[in-house]
């Protein structure tokens, strides 16, 4: 058997567990381990320029493809910076590694140099955490570490390695586990055959139904059984934020997002609906308005991997707790072998209502906001334009606020892991290295940042880690000069009294900004140049480009719930509600 | 509602402050709380009082067996079980009120442990109210110091909490 170090081990080890990008940042106490990356060859380590950002791209590289993301840091400060995308991570459900330098163990509980709880701090931001104690453990832990960042309901998991264990002197047999086996950790496989049969009983007697599919259909990939078992029934179907395209934006049977920022269809069709199929969404504060006025009406069904995600903000009369894919897959097959039917006339009733909402506020029959004219920019036209000139077909990562909400909006995502946002932390700062990692995945994808002036700050230093890893993504700014969303609050429920969300002229020269990175900067302020700059833009195929574009100032992002209220409760533009 | 919740636990460090800050992190409350080893050393059993209605007690379950070192956990309250709870008293103990004293400890089939020359330390055990009922006897005027293990407890019959 091979000898190797802990630091070595580790690098293997990781290796082994098909790690092939490392997002990371260096520092003292993970200085064996560095060097050990330094004489291998198997594992590429990505340099980023701060540890937020560097567990980010893990975590988008992990939603793009659906594999584990990877990310090293050091003790200390590096450990402190790497929450915010743990944290980030652990909301939205991303199977994550992150390993952690530690000072060496005699010197813990000294508060040595750099020296932090990670376990302690990082606690309750991760699916579960180790502190590996002997070289001989690294192996294992790291096997169990993937094991349960991927399987269940997925999550990171945080490894802190002390610096003495990672020793180069101490030489120990180095093998990988073929398998893991944990005594306390047994993931639901099936759905219960017996719930199954209700809900699709339920199911098939419904007359105003509607499937509601959240962001574990993306991680669960369930998107194709969910979209065999829709065609199958011909129900409408609603995608949360952390949920689009799963289901196609441009499918007829797609109503749109629901929630807060949703669609007038999705959530009027939601509120009036008598059965709910949830799939892998979590009825979210986001999500429901108030949950005691909460679809008043509805028999829901949940499928769920989690059954702590079940029963938890609303009731719910049919659970199941399983894999969304398997358990999807047993009720179309239950439907198709009894060759069971929908209750045809109601449903058509019910298209016809739900056509009827399309048609008086849908955003998708009508544009619902004044034309961009001249210099007046509007964010969701560069959004629409962003759609017809990738052709619908860009990895969209997105930060937070108004420009977020107007690219889930206005961007028909028809695959799942084309949309990639921070939607349950809601993570300034994310966009960016989200790009990062998507466009490591997929090298020759067109890869856009959608973001504002505002969040686009938060992780601005990652231009320098484009530059050294040609990494040539597209930074579309929707610049509105202000703290949009908080503004947009504000305006609702301020009387505008803009505390603290405009910069009084320090935002910075974004064009200038890019070239001093080697990038490429346009400034778009006419409408008239807004299609013909981006073609350009995108036909810099190997270019990083950052795309200020000016836009009204004035937006609010619509529909928008009137809280606390029901889901059907809006308000539709800023003067008129339902 | 009073429930009390048994839980087996991978014994290993740190997995006692991820059942603890569960708890905290979620807004729970945690009335008592006792832990040790079992027989077999790599597992503890942990028995903790919360109160909660139906949906908080599950959610607290459900939660519970969520961490990836909980091995299991079961709402003793659901069913017939025994808890037990262990109280250390010094109580003053001087004149008249010595035998005041031992006869109190007597009705309540507790012990008289250490005998000082004003103090006595006394032993008592059983369910939560009886402790309870121990204290409000005896009266704040005589007690220098309180302390209580916390809630165990297990189920009666044959169903138990193994692996
Ligand atoms: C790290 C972080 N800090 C604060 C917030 C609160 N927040 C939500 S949206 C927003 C404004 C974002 O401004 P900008 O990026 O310009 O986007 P816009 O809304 O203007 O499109 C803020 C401050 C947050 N989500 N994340
Ligand atoms: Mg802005």
């Amino acid at each position: 058997m091979e000898l190797l170090s802990g630091g070595e081990i580790l690098i293997r080890a990781l290796s082994d567990a098909k790690v092939k990008h490392l997002w990371g940042y260096p520092g003292g106490a993970a200085l064996h381990i560095y060097d050990a990356i330094f004489r291998q060859d198997k594992l590429d380590h990505i340099l980023m320029r701060h540890e937020q950002a560097a567990v980010h791209a893990a975590d988008a590289y992990a939603r793009v493809t659906g594999e584990v993301g990877a990310a090293l840091v050091t003790s200390g400060p590096g450990a402190t910076n790497a929450i915010t995308g743990i944290a980030t991570a652990y909301m939205d459900s991303i199977p994550l590694v992150v390993i952690s330098a530690q000072v060496p163990q005699e010197k813990i509980g000294e508060d040595a140099f750099q020296e932090i709880d990670m376990i302690g701090v990082s606690r309750p931001t991760v699916k579960h955490s180790y502190m590996v104690k002997r070289p001989e453990d690294i192996a294992e832990t790291i096997a169990k570490a993937f094991y349960i960042a991927s399987t269940g309901r997925p999550g990171p998991v945080v490894v802190d390695v002390p610096k003495d264990v990672t020793d180069p002197n101490n030489k120990v047999a180095y093998k990988f586990p073929e398998k893991v086996k944990l005594r306390s950790y047994q993931p639901t496989t099936r759905g219960h055959s017996g719930q199954i049969k209700r809900a699709v009983n339920l199911l098939m007697s419904a007359k105003r139904p509607i499937i509601y599919s959240g962001g574990g259909v993306v991680l669960g990939n369930a998107s194709e059984q969910l979209r065999a078992l829709a065609r199958r029934l011909n129900y409408p179907v609603t995608n949360t934020l952390m949920g689009l395209g799963a289901f196609p934006g441009t499918d007829r049977q797609f109503v749109g997002m629901l929630g807060m920022h949703g669609t007038f269809e999705a959530n009027t069709a939601m509120h009036h609906a008598d059965v709910i199929l949830a799939v892998g969404a979590r009825f979210d504060d986001r999500v429901t308005n108030a949950v005691d006025r909460f679809c008043p009406s509805a028999k829901i069904i949940h499928i769920d991997v989690d059954p702590s995600s079940i029963a938890k903000t609303v009731r719910v009369d049919i659970p199941i707790v399983g894999p969304c894919d398997v358990v999807l897959s047993d009720m179309l097959d239950q439907i198709q072998q009894a060759d069971l039917q929908t209750d045809e006339p109601a449903i058509g009733e019910w298209w016809q209502q739900i056509d009827e909402w399309r048609s008086r506020h849908g955003i998708y029959t009508q544009s619902r906001y004044e034309p961009s004219e001249g210099d007046n920019i509007k964010p969701q036209d560069v959004i629409k334009t962003l759609y017809k000139v990738t052709k619908g077909e860009a990895l969209v990562s997105s930060d937070v606020g108004q420009h977020q909400m107007f690219a889930a909006q206005y961007y028909l995502f028809d695959k799942p892991r084309q949309w990639i946002n921070s939607g349950g932390l809601g993570t300034m700062g994310f966009g960016l290295p989200a790009a990062m990692g998507a466009q490591m995945a997929y090298p020759d994808a067109n890869v856009v940042c959608v973001t504002g002036e505002g969040s686009i700050q938060m992780c601005i230093q990652e231009l320098a880690a484009c530059t050294q890893h040609q990494l040539p993504v597209k930074i579309i700014i929707l610049n509105n000069q202000a703290l949009g969303m908080v503004k947009q609050w504000q305006d609702m429920q301020y009387g505008s009294r803009y505390s603290h969300v405009l910069y009084e002229d320090s935002l910075p020269d974004f064009v200038k900004l890019a070239e001093a990175y080697g990038h490429v900067g346009m400034k778009v302020t006419h409408y008239d140049q807004l299609e013909s700059s981006m073609e350009e833009c995108f036909a810099l195929k190997d270019r990083v480009v950052i795309m200020d574009i000016s836009v009204d100032q004035h937006e609010h992002v619509y529909p928008m719930h009137v809280a606390p209220g029901s889901m059907r409760d809006m308000w539709l533009s800023k003067t008129e509600r339902t | 509602m009073k429930r009390l919740i048994s839980v087996l636990l991978e014994n290993e460090p740190g997995s006692l402050s991820r059942v603890v800050g569960l708890f905290s992190q979620r807004g729970y409350n945690i009335d008592s709380l006792s832990v040790a080893p079992t027989e077999d050393k790599t597992l503890s059993r942990l028995t903790l009082t919360t109160v909660g209605d139906d949906h908080k007690i599950e959610q607290i379950t459900k939660q519970l067996n969520k961490l990836i070192d909980v091995v299991k956990v079961i709402d003793l309250s659901e069913g017939v079980h025994i808890e037990r709870e262990l109280m250390l008293l010094k109580v003053k103990a001087s004149g008249a009120a010595r035998a005041e004293i031992k006869r109190c400890v007597d009705i309540f089939r507790g012990q008289i442990v250490d005998v000082g020359p004003t103090t006595y330390v006394v032993q008592i055990m059983g369910e939560s109210t009886k402790l309870d009922a121990f204290i409000e006897a005896l009266g704040d005027a005589a007690i220098l110091e309180v302390v209580r293990t916390g809630v165990c407890g297990l189920l009666r019959g044959e169903k138990s909490l193994k692996i």
